[in-house]
């Protein structure tokens, strides 16, 4: 299968999520919902974080995981998911090293 | 996404069964419809249609705007036969993303040298098949033409159901084949699954040719199963 499917063969995000949460620790999942232009991770990607800022996957191979964390460490204390765009036309966005001329919607939901 | 919606994802991608997340994007509801639930699902036709493509997206439904991640475990391929086509196929299906494995008691064709870097078994698809566990994201490709070592692997196939099941063979020696697996009591529902002569008619004559006429028409039994070829 291509690159544009949710592949086991990656390291495992969702099992690693189950697994943190399960021991007790705060975690949020983000997963790539939409891109634009020249994204680097396809539709579906996910990342894990936890309450300590410990992360694996990647939803964009290293832009934006830098904001994507932050922003889950308010979505694992409020419970609310919300939804984070990062485009070129946002200068957040070149702040955050999304140079690579794309945009992408990826939205940040706490587990459990 | 609730730990029991991602506990019982884990189950689904652990049994290598599809399942596809539904998250509504409006309020963030979620629920997890698995491969054997499609039918049940108010969304199906669109659950449908992104199970076939394996990919996740976006879509409008009367329910809002929902994501859908598609979870599709990914797809694998095992050969009897140690063969010369055999030797074409691998490295065409490794691309297209399958894991490859090469059955073959013959041990003189079934060598580490002619299938380097291949899951390879010199021993019986008796021995074997039991131990692969082979089911519905299994294209199964009888190659050796030898009845002894391609019949048991077919009927295995069948059982398993894997999404493609095809033999080599003309339409002599398939009819042939038909007979013996009719004795041993297969179904003709069954026998009719199996696609011989094997591979997209496209006129293909040298072993790399006939490879890819298999690999595409594993491709459409995987994407578009709906489609009789």
């Amino acid at each position: 299968m291509t690159q544009t499917d949710n592949l086991a063969r990656d390291e495992d995000i969702l099992k690693a999520a189950e697994d943190w949460a399960r021991a007790g620790r705060g975690v949020a999942l983000a997963t790539v919902m939409q891109t634009w232009g020249s994204a680097p991770r396809p539709v579906g990607a996910n990342l894990v974080i936890d309450g300590d800022g410990n992360f694996l996957g990647s939803v964009s191979g290293g832009c934006v995981e830098g904001a994507v964390v932050t922003e889950a460490m308010e979505v694992i204390a409020s419970g609310k998911p919300r939804m984070l765009e990062f485009g070129v036309a946002d200068e957040a966005a070149w702040k955050v090293g999304l140079s690579c001329g794309g945009t992408i919607r990826v939205y940040v939901e706490k587990v459990g | 996404m609730r730990l029991d919606v991602l506990t019982a994802l884990n189950a689904e991608r652990a049994a290598r069964r599809a399942a596809i997340l539904v998250t509504v994007i409006e309020g963030g509801a979620q629920r997890l419809v698995t491969g054997a639930g499609i039918e049940a699902d108010p969304l199906k036709a669109v659950l449908r249609k992104r199970l076939h493509s394996a990919k996740s997206g976006m879509e409008e439904t009367p329910e809002g705007r929902v994501f859908l991640t598609v979870h599709v475990p990914p797809p694998r391929m095992v050969i009897t036969g140690a063969v010369h086509i055999s030797q074409a196929l691998v490295p065409i299906a490794r691309i297209a993303g399958y894991d490859v494995t090469i059955i073959d008691p013959r041990t003189a064709f079934a060598t580490p040298e002619r299938f380097p870097d291949v899951s390879l078994f010199a021993e019986w698809p008796e021995t074997v098949l039991p131990k692969l566990s082979i089911d519905h994201y299994t294209a199964f490709v009888a190659l050796t033409h030898d009845p002894k070592i391609d019949d048991y692997a077919l009927v295995q196939a069948l059982r398993s159901g894997c999404f493609y099941v095809g033999a080599l063979g003309s339409t002599k020696t398939h009819a042939r084949r038909v007979e013996r697996l009719r004795a041993q009591g297969v179904s003709d529902a069954a026998i009719a699954r199996i696609h011989a002569p094997i591979g997209l008619d496209i006129g293909a004559v040298s072993p790399a040719e006939i490879a890819v006429a298999v690999m595409a028409e594993i491709t459409a039994a995987l994407r578009r199963p709906e489609a009789v070829l």
